[in-house]
């Protein structure tokens, strides 16, 4: 049983990246660009599945490591972008020094190896206080939450230095290579698919390992796992710290595909709109979540445009019929469909 | 700082707190007591500034010599329509929730969407607004060099009524009693004779009456957009959860800490770093005391 279950998400591991891939030669440029904005939220459900589904923490400041990965790429952009000068927002609020926490990105590397270790290493460190004190459940949403809130209102207060409410834009280039061409956004587009198979590929190991095992034990019962001498704060903020590494990924990517980060990714809104691409998509499966976060960003862009009357309502009721009617989400359903395969379980 | 700037600044934080427990005080109730997360608590105050500003029009429209008068209708009108629309809502929608914390506050939220995008279609995007009836506008100068506006000690005095009015229920009624009973033992509550379902139908419906008296009471600050809800909901569930989940006192006290801090910060720096503080603050203040400041203490 299990290693049918694993072979049959490797399966659909492998399907969803060729989809991904042969919309390279399906999609005009424009549509495959949106794709790839797209693919960036679908780093985040990875995460949310493991927190979530997996790990029954409920995170709703995701959007924070979203925007922390968005903003370091966009940095390095930026002042790679307005060389020799300073970037153009520090000049309209009379900036006259780069300020010291910008000169990290003066470096590709440096700005690399910042994006995958500081929202691990912080992410890590604050949620281990948390669960430590065994504040868990709604509180643990509403800290975050909150947290999300403190992000947003800090990045639109210091205009001087993040660019204020209209966040980081023009930027053009990557190391002299041109990024806002067809071509360009092509390799950028195989690059992402690759990356998010490898990254649902890794996260649908560490959830087959032993420590996925304890991980569904401690959302099961909790007590009982510490009890058995394990630490359960310790397992909980590595996912928590596992997830925050994906969004930020998610982030760095999303910058580079949409020339754009703004305030608006990390607040409070964006941040529980990002758990509904993992409840869409199946709370318990890795490549559901994907496609749920595929599938809910094209919903998102074409009825936004088409019928913006509808989009928020559909949203809404989205929400609702998701936790209703399908707490596992469009997985399980296919689950139920599929013959002679057992539904797993959900606990709420 | 001088003695006038000191009174300023301490009224100014009461004024805030009356707001922030007028805010808190019906999430105090459904999601301290009841344990469930409305996420569109906002939306209900949205409901009660929209039903005011339809009263204000209809006065306005078939008895303006009654516009003095108005603001106490919208009240009455305000806490009705929130308080009916929260009954139906526990019944048709919250209970199947119950027991799902977590699904509760998605589902909520979803609700709030599609609430938002309701008023939206109704009353459009744009913002709506009440006059402020005469006797409200203006300054009150106990002495020269201060100020306060007579809206603000309305709002102040209102709250006082209001907090005092949901004391006196959940202490000193029988109805009140049921309640508390409820939240701390719900089997053995049954087992003694008391209708849950109906007695969370209508704890619900309380907390969103209030909700609506807030709303009502917001028009008198501010406008109101179709998102002005949202702008309310993670404030207010700070203040309840800083203050202590099933502690209404908690909760004032809280909104206390939180408003004269903030108007204090506000004096020294810009008011967004003000706010970044207070929210750091709390955090920091709930690691330390994860179940709030003022945990009652109970059994579960």
């Amino acid at each position: 049983m299990r290693t049918l279950l694993r072979a049959a998400d490797t399966r659909a591991t492998m399907l969803v990246v060729a989809l991904l891939m042969a919309m390279v030669a399906v999609l005009d440029p424009f549509r495959l660009n949106l794709m790839g904005k797209y693919m960036a939220f679908a780093f985040v459900a990875l995460g949310i599945v493991l927190l979530w589904g997996y790990g029954g923490v409920l995170s709703l400041g995701q959007g924070l490591f979203f925007g922390a990965g968005g903003y370091m790429m966009a940095m390095f952009l930026k002042l790679e972008a307005s060389a020799p000068e300073l970037p153009d927002f520090m000049v309209w609020s009379s900036i006259e020094h780069l300020p010291l926490w910008w000169q990290p990105f003066r470096s590709l590397p440096l700005t690399l190896l910042l994006i995958l270790t500081v929202a691990p290493v912080v992410a890590y460190l604050f949620a281990y206080a948390i669960f430590k004190k065994r504040v868990g459940g709604v509180y643990f949403a509403i800290v975050t939450l909150s947290l999300a809130l403190t992000g947003t209102v800090l990045i639109v207060g210091q205009q001087g230095d993040t660019g204020g409410a209209n966040g980081i834009t023009d930027f053009r280039t990557l190391l002299g290579m041109d990024i806002v061409s067809d071509d360009a956004k092509q390799t950028l587009y195989i690059i992402e698919a690759a990356a998010l198979g490898v990254a649902m590929l890794c996260c649908g190991a560490l959830m087959q390992s032993r420590f996925g095992k304890v991980l569904i034990a401690i959302r099961d019962k909790e007590d009982r796992v510490r009890f058995s001498g394990y630490n359960t704060a310790h397992m909980k903020a590595f996912v928590f710290a596992i997830s925050a590494l994906l969004s930020c990924i998610g982030g760095a990517f999303y910058s580079l595909q949409v020339g754009l980060i703004s305030p608006t990714a990390v607040g409070v809104v964006a941040s529980i709109e990002m758990v509904i691409f993992a409840a869409v998509g199946g709370r318990l499966s890795i490549p559901g979540a994907v496609v749920g976060a595929l599938l809910v960003g094209f919903l998102k862009s074409y009825l936004s445009e088409a019928f913006p009357e509808i989009w928020l309502y559909f949203l809404g009721a989205l929400f609702i019929a998701v936790v209703a009617f399908m707490p596992l989400g469009m997985a399980g359903v296919v689950q139920r469909l599929a013959p002679g395969r057992v539904a797993a379980k959900v606990t709420p | 700082m001088n003695i006038d700037i000191a009174v300023m600044q301490v009224f100014n934080g009461v004024s805030l707190f009356t707001i922030l427990l007028l805010m808190a005080i019906g999430l105090a109730i459904v999601f301290g007591l009841m344990g469930v997360i409305n996420m569109a608590h906002g939306e209900l105050m949205a409901l009660g500034s929209y039903v005011t500003y339809l009263t204000a029009t209809a006065f306005s429209k078939f008895a303006p010599q009654w516009m003095g008068v108005y603001l106490f209708a919208a009240i009455a009108l305000a806490f009705a329509v929130t308080y009916a629309f929260g009954y139906l809502l526990e019944r048709g929608f919250v209970r199947f929730f119950y027991n799902r914390p977590l699904d509760t506050l998605l589902a909520t939220w979803g609700l709030s969407l599609i609430l938002q995008q309701a008023y939206r279609s109704i009353f459009g995007a744009q913002e709506v607004s009440v006059p402020l009836p005469q006797w409200l506008s203006g300054a009150w100068e106990p002495v020269a060099g201060i100020q306060l506006p007579i809206s603000r000690i309305f709002i102040i005095g209102l709250t006082v009524a209001v907090a005092f009015g949901v004391y006196l229920l959940l202490n000193r009624t029988r109805w009140g009693l049921k309640v508390r009973a409820v939240t701390h033992n719900r089997a053995m509550s049954e087992a003694v004779g008391i209708d849950t379902q109906r007695l969370d139908a209508l704890t619900f419906a309380l907390g969103a009456g209030l909700a609506g008296i807030a709303g009502c009471v917001f028009t008198m600050i501010g406008s109101t957009n179709p998102g002005t809800g949202q702008l309310y909901i993670v404030d207010s569930f700070i203040v309840v959860v800083f203050g202590g989940v099933q502690s209404l006192i908690g909760t004032a006290l809280s909104g206390f800490a939180i408003a004269q801090t903030q108007t204090t910060l506000e004096y020294l720096m810009s008011g967004s770093m003000a706010r970044v503080t207070i929210l750091l603050l709390v955090v920091v203040v709930l690691y330390f005391r994860p179940h709030g400041l003022f945990a009652a203490k109970s059994r579960s």
